[in-house]
Parts: C-alpha cells; structure tokens; sequence
C-alpha cells in the first residue's frame, strides 16, 4: 500500500507538473486556436490527476469531479471555442500587451512567489498531495497574468476558465476537492458563463467590427 | 412600576402610531379634493394637542420604560419617558398643534395631490421628531433621527421644481447626514466596549475623560449640525425660504430643539462625568452663534431668510446657556447650574411658540402677496389686521421685550451671567462679564432686526401697487397664529408657575432645582433682594397707563381722530419709494460688521436708462470653509476618476495587484 501510494504521488506530481507547463505555454502561445488545445490539454491533466487522488485515496465523489472535468473542459468547452473562433474567424496571430520574454520572467517570479505562499499552508493540510499546493496557486496567479496580457476576448475568457482550473487544483490538493454540490454549481456556472460570453463576443463583433477589448473604453463614462 | 405609571408612555406611542396612520391615510385621502386639509391636518392637530398633554404630565409622573417588539431581531426598540423627554413633548405638541391648526387653511390652496403627499411627510417628520424624544437605545435614536432628516427634506423640496429649492434641500441633507456620521461614532464611544446600545448601558459604562470628552466633541458637532451652530448653520438660511412657511415653522420651532435635547440627554444623563472646558467651549460656540446670526439676520432682505438667521441667534443663546450650565455644573454650583439651565429650557420652550408664530405670519404675507422680498411690501397692517397685530406679538416676544415670554428667559439668563463672578476659576471670573455683554448686545440687536422686521413688512405705505388687493388670511390660519400668540402671552404672565412646573427636568439634569424667593406673583430666583419680576404686576400697570391715556386722549384731550399728511420736509409729494427699505434699515449694522460678511454689490452705470442697484451680503464662512472643502472634494474624486480607464486590462491589474498584496499580507 505504502509503495503503491508512493507510486501515485508520483504520478500526481508529474500531472502537476505538466500542468504548470501547460500553464506557461499558454502564456507563450500567439493564436487563438493553439490556446484552446493548451487549453483542452490543461483539462485533461486536471482530469487525470483528480482520478487518480481519487483511486488512490478511495475519495469516491471525486471520480464524478473528474468526470465533469473530462466532459465540460476537454470536450465540451474547447469545441465551442473552436466553432466560435471559425465562426468569427478570429485566428490570428495577436501581438500581447508586454512581449512574451518578459511575460515568461513575471510568471517565474509568480511562481516563486506562490511556492513561498503554499508552504505555509500545505504544512497544515493532512492530504498526501499537498505539496502540489503551490503548483495550483502559481496555475492560478499565471493564467490571470494571461488575462492581463492579452487585449482579445477570447483569449481573456480562456484565462478566466484556466484560473477556475487552478482553483479546482488547489481544492483537490488542499482538501481532497469541494463537496460535489458545490462541484456541480460551479460546473454549471462556468458553463452558463460560457454561453453568455460567447453571445457577447458576438455582440461586441457586431459594435466594434473587432473583438479587440481596447475599443471598449469608449463605453467609459465621461 | 404600577401598570398606571406606564400610561403617559403608551399614549406617546400610541399618537406616533396614530400620526403614521394618519401619513398612510392622507396618500388615500388626496383622491378626493379638500379630504386631506378638512380632515387629516386636523386629525393631526389632535394628535399633538394629546402629546402635549403627555409630555405635561410626564413632569410629574415617575420615569416609565417600554420595549417595543419591532426592529431588527434581538435588537427592539426600547422607549423611555422621563420628564426631560416629557418636556421636550409639550414643546412638540403645544407648537405643532398651532402650526397644524393654521396649515389646515395653508395648504387649501394647493393642488389635491401635492397636499396628500405633503401630508405624509408632514405626519412622518411630527412621528419622527416624538421618536426621537422617545427613544432609550442609539439604534431606535438613530432610525427615528433618520425618519426626521428624510422627511423634513421632503418637506422643504415641497416645490422641487425649482432648482434653487432642489439645491438648498441638497444642502440640508447632506449636513444632515454629516451630523448623523458623527451621532453614530459618538454612540459607539458612548457604548464604551459593552456592545450593549441601550442607554441604560450607556449610563453605566465608565469612561475616560478622554473618551468621555471625544463622545462630548462628537455631540456637539453632531447636534450642532442639526441645531445650526455655526460653523454648520449654512444650511438653515437657505432651507428655510425654500420650505413652505408651516413647515419652517415646524423645522426652526421644533426640529431644531429635538438637537437641543439630544445634547442635554447625552451630556447630563448618558455620560457619567462632566469637565468644565467642555462648557466653556459652547459657551464661546453659542455666543458666537448668537452674535453671527443676529448680524446676518439684520442685513437681510428676504423675510424668511431673516427669519432663518434669527433662528441661529437663538439657538446660539440656548447653546451659550447649556455652556454656562456646565461651567456651573463642573464647578460645584448646583444652584446656579438649576438657573441657567431653567433659562435653558424657558428659551427652548420660548423660541418654539414665537418663532412658529413668525414664521407661519410670514406664510399668510406670502399667501396674500405671493412676495418674500421685503422691498416689495409694506403698509399691510392696514389690509391683514389680524396677522399683523398676532405677528406683533410674536416680534415682541423675540425681541424681548416684557411682559411677553422672551424676556423672561434672557432676564434668568442675565441673571445667570451676573453671578459668575462665585466661580473659583479666575479666568473664567474675568472673560464671563464679556459674555453676559455679548448676549446683550446679542439681544438689543435682535430687537433691532424685529424693529425691521415687522416696520418693513407692516408699517408704512405699500412698496407695490399690488398690494393693496392684499387678503386677510383664513380663519384656520388666525387660529393657529392666535394659539401661539396666546403661548407667548402666558408663558410671559405666568413664569412662577411655569419655572415650577420646569423643576423635575432641571432636578433630573442638574440635581438641584430653581429656589423662587419670591411669591405666586413675583419670580426672584436668586433672592428677592437682587432681582424680582412680577409680570403680572408690571402687565397690569402697563394696561392701566395705556388704558387711562387712552381713555383721557379721546374724552378729555380733543376725543377724535384727525386725519393729516405729516409734515412732508416741504417735498411736493411723498410716495411709497421715499420710506426706508430693508437694505437702508440694515446698513448701519452692515458698515459695522462688514468683516464678516462679502458685500456683492451691482452699481449702475451713470448713463443708464433703467438703473438697477442691488447688493447681497454673503455668509463668509461659505467662502472661507465650505468652497475650500468642496473644491478638495472634487479634486480628490477628479484624481480617483483617473482610476476608471475603461480598459479591462487595467481593471485586470488592480485585482491582481489587490490579490497579492492580501495574499502577502495575510501569509505574512
């Protein structure tokens, strides 16, 4: 048993790994489409990982947590995205606020910051991943600094949904994940969020010709 | 407690219940045309003829405790009546009811819907003010202080569509609420760590002088605010033109005083020390109040504006009493302390009947003119006799003059002054004589504004063709007059009576209580070898002197009337033009004291055809204090504005930026 769950950690590590990765890939990555396979690869990662704590802990509400990942995030979000980039015919190639060299060094800094923030906090958590604390904190802090960084909306939306990834992370790792109820209500905001969004684009399409975001500050009142 | 003692208290309540009833009942009643003048107004009149009675016989019936089941939960509604609320009630009743009497014709005119509205509010802001008078925790105070500011703007933004009137309730409200920010910080130093806001606890915590003093500063800006004790009087000079003259009437009379008692509540009764600075600053807060107001009230030409300013003089007297109360106080001279704060309170009681009494007059002149500018009227004695003669009673009165009722009260107060050459601080020996002379020359001068006053407005000839079609004003508006002109009357002949039957609340606040040396008829408060008065003496010889001239000019003298021009300085012809105007009555006063004010004058140009001339003397303190504010105001908010892009990245940055800080805050 012991050996066993060596062996899972292990494979829980290297899942979180991949996912600080992917994190920072999709701070590099210029289009659109690109972002959205980092994107649908984020999710899978977040899937497996949150089975395998859930094998490996006998956590059984987890699988569900998995299996809602696996649907909505790996499937169901990036198919959208990808009819909705087709649709708009949006991909190109976007030059980013700050240039990604330096947008690299910012994360490493994050990162750095929040592996000194996690620890603190993963000495008080009982789980056995707590150490993977501090990836799921950097995954959040570095796919806000994507929102940031980028001035379309789609792209800003995706930074939004793998901030929510990040949080799911840090739950599983915390505290072996929220309970499904709440699961399942955050699930389907993200969900509804999604569509609203994605009429929005539309919208904002039809008023700007764009879905450049700098041309909204004309809506700032004077 | 017998079930028997509780019975004043319940009535209170119940007519606050009846008055809120009676504001639901008028947004009925506007439906049909003349229900809510014909019914609701005097419905209403009954109500605070009722809760003058209650608060009358709450002097003398012991202290009784209610907890009302509304609120929020765990948190009720605690009501108290002792004889300083009790007090404080008649005040409200007796002067509401002759203000409600006379509204009853006021408003007639008005259109149906607008009256119904006014009505609510009208019953809301008379509910509130017994509340506020009511209430034994920081939680029912503020909710009913609340109900008191929100309605009485909606009353004096009655004809909201003028922008001027928009603006000056804006005005109002917002030093309102400034004032209420710093009740609600004084109740908390006043809760003193317990958690607990009922005063009960109040009475109970043990403060600091510190504390005890940063609770006392908060009050006297809180309540000052809502009093119009300079520097935050701005707000009542361009209020109370805008409000309707009933409501004026209500506001100066009444809400102005509910301020008055909140500062003697918190000072005497909730907190557990008193020190003697703390008199000794309102001391020079009033009599700077008193004086400042006075100044302004003589350079005005709107007669409610002047009216307005007046209203700050007094209180600026009530508030230089309660400072002298203090000094008293602190100094171990309970006796003295029961004299000032009798003067006190007969001024209070004094400034309700006469200053409504003016105001409302100054309604009726404007119902029959439908002008407030001075310079415009004249001469209407001839035309409204009967607000005229009950409007000269009312200018008596303030300018205190026996044997009407202001005198009585700035005499005790004098009387006050006079002694405190007993105190055992020097330097207070020494600068209160000056003071004593400050609110005489506060005094003399008010008489002045009067003379101006009531010579401007009725004397003389008509400044304007138009007045002679001038109406007399409808018999409930001379009732309402009549009722409180008879107050000022009787609390003028009778204050031996009146003096006693202010014993309980100045033994409450003060523990000890006024000594007449004198009689039933003559009132010596200190001892009848210093100074007595005997009103109803002094009456009857002035009657039986006007009486036998009177009687002696028309029998023996020539016994008829002639009627002549005057001598007329050898001019072809005199006309309405030639007589003293307002701004020409104030210009002496406006040389003097030019330093306080701005003086925006309008020359005319030697060529013109039609000259215009017209001066403005503005408030200083406007300048000086409120604009400076005001422009830090909008600079601030001009910089914070620069926040607000419009781009989402930069949003997306102040939450991040926010986001690590709090996480390095918190882990750290």
């Amino acid at each position: 048993m012991t050996l066993s769950l060596t062996y899972h950690l292990q494979v829980i590590n290297l899942l979180a790994a991949l996912l600080l990765l992917i994190s920072f890939a999709m701070l590099s990555q210029r289009r659109i489409v690109g972002l959205i396979t980092l994107f649908a690869w984020q999710g899978a990662a977040l899937s497996a990982s949150t089975a395998i704590v859930a094998w490996s802990t006998g956590q059984h509400h987890l699988y569900y947590s998995a299996a809602l990942t696996l649907v909505l995030k790996v499937i169901a979000m990036p198919w959208f995205f990808y009819r909705l980039v087709k649709k708009l015919d949006v991909d190109r190639d976007v030059e980013p606020m700050i240039n990604i060299p330096t947008t690299m060094l910012i994360g490493i800094v994050l990162v750095i910051f929040a592996f000194n923030l996690a620890m603190p906090i993963s000495q008080m958590s009982g789980t056995v991943m707590r150490s993977t604390l501090g990836i799921a904190m950097a995954t959040v802090l570095l796919a806000f600094l994507m929102m940031i960084t980028r001035s379309k909306a789609i792209p800003q939306v995706i930074g939004f949904l793998a901030m929510e990834n990040g949080l799911f992370f840090a739950a599983t790792s915390a505290t072996y994940g929220m309970p499904l109820v709440v699961e399942m209500g955050v699930a389907l905001d993200v969900l509804v969020g999604v569509f609203v969004l994605g009429i929005f684009f539309f919208q904002i399409r039809e008023t700007f010709d764009s879905l450049d975001l700098k041309h909204m500050e004309k809506l700032k009142e004077k | 407690m017998t079930p028997f003692d509780m019975i004043p208290l319940q009535w209170a309540w119940g007519i606050v219940l009846y008055w809120l009833l009676l504001g639901g009942a008028s947004l009925l009643a506007r439906h049909v045309s003349g229900l809510v003048t014909d019914l609701i107004f005097p419905l209403s009149a009954l109500g605070a003829l009722v809760m003058a009675l209650v608060g009358g016989s709450a002097l003398i019936l012991p202290v009784s405790h209610f907890i009302l089941p509304i609120g929020l939960p765990d948190l009720p509604f605690h009501l108290r009546l002792d004889a300083l609320s009790g007090f404080f009630l008649l005040l409200l009743g007796s002067a509401a009811f002759g203000v409600t009497v006379y509204a009853m014709g006021y408003f007639r005119s008005m259109a149906d819907d607008q009256v119904g509205l006014l009505a609510l509010w009208f019953n809301l802001f008379l509910a509130g003010m017994a509340l506020v008078l009511l209430a034994d925790d920081a939680y029912a105070f503020m909710v009913a202080w609340e109900v008191m500011a929100l309605s009485s703007y909606f009353l004096v933004t009655t004809d909201h569509q003028i922008p001027d009137i928009r603006r000056a309730g804006f005005l109002y409200l917002l030093i309102a609420h400034v004032g209420a920010v710093s009740l609600l910080l004084c109740f908390g130093v006043l809760q003193g760590g317990h958690g607990a806001y009922t005063f009960d606890y109040m009475r109970l915590a043990e403060m600091t002088p510190f504390w005890a003093s940063v609770a006392f500063l908060l009050a006297l800006f809180g309540f000052g605010a809502k009093a119009g004790l300079v520097p935050m009087h701005v707000w009542l000079p361009e209020a109370h033109p805008a409000a309707p003259s009933p409501v004026s009437a209500l506001m100066s009379g009444i809400m102005l005083k509910t301020a008055i008692y909140g500062l003697l509540r918190i000072t005497f009764d909730l907190l557990n020390l008193q020190i003697g600075w703390w008199g000794t600053l309102a001391l020079g807060l009033g009599l700077l109040t008193a004086l400042y107001g006075v100044i302004f009230a003589a350079v005005q030409s709107d007669m409610k504006r002047l009216l307005a300013w007046s209203s700050i003089e007094n209180i600026g007297i009530i508030v230089a009493a309660f400072g002298l109360t203090l000094i008293f106080y602190t100094d171990g001279k309970g006796g003295l302390a029961a004299l000032s704060m009798t003067a006190l309170l007969y001024h209070a009681l004094n400034h309700a009947f006469f200053k409504s009494l003016l105001f409302i007059g100054t309604g009726s002149v404007l119902h029959a003119t439908h002008e407030r500018r001075m310079g415009h009227l004249g001469g209407l004695m001839r035309y409204m006799p009967w607000t005229a003669w009950l409007t000269l009673v009312g200018a008596l009165a303030i300018a205190g003059l026996p044997p009407l009722n202001g005198f009585i009260s700035e005499w005790l107060l004098l009387q006050a002054f006079l002694l405190t050459p007993g105190l055992s601080q020097p330097y207070l020996n020494m600068v209160i004589p000056v003071a004593a002379a400050a609110v005489a020359l506060a005094a003399a001068l008010a008489a002045y504004v009067m003379v101006k006053f009531f010579g401007i407005i009725f004397l003389g000839q008509p400044r304007d063709p138009a007045l002679h079609q001038a109406r007399e004003a409808s018999w409930p508006e001379r009732l309402g007059m009549l009722w409180l002109a008879a107050g000022c009357v009787l609390l003028g002949l009778l204050p031996v009576q009146v003096t006693a039957a202010l014993a309980p609340v100045v033994r409450l606040l003060t523990g000890q209580t006024l000594v007449n040396d004198g009689s039933w008829l003559v009132l010596a408060p200190v001892s009848a070898e210093r100074a007595s008065y005997a009103p109803l003496i002094f009456f009857a010889v002035v009657a039986v002197v006007l009486l036998l001239t009177f009687v002696w000019v028309r029998k023996v003298y020539h016994g008829r009337i002639r009627r002549a021009d005057p001598w007329d300085c050898g001019y072809l012809e005199q006309d309405a033009r030639m007589q003293d105007t307002a701004e020409g009555f104030g210009q002496p006063i406006r040389q003097i004291f030019e330093a306080f004010m701005r003086v925006e004058r309008e020359r005319p140009d030697p060529f013109d055809r039609k000259p215009r001339y017209s001066s403005a003397s503005l408030d200083q303190i406007w300048f000086v204090l409120y604009e400076p504010i005001a422009r830090l105001a909008s600079w601030v908010s001009d910089k914070v504005g620069r926040l607000q892009h419009g781009r989402i990245q930069w949003y997306l940055i102040y939450s991040f930026a926010t986001l690590i800080f709090l996480l390095v805050f918190v882990t750290r």
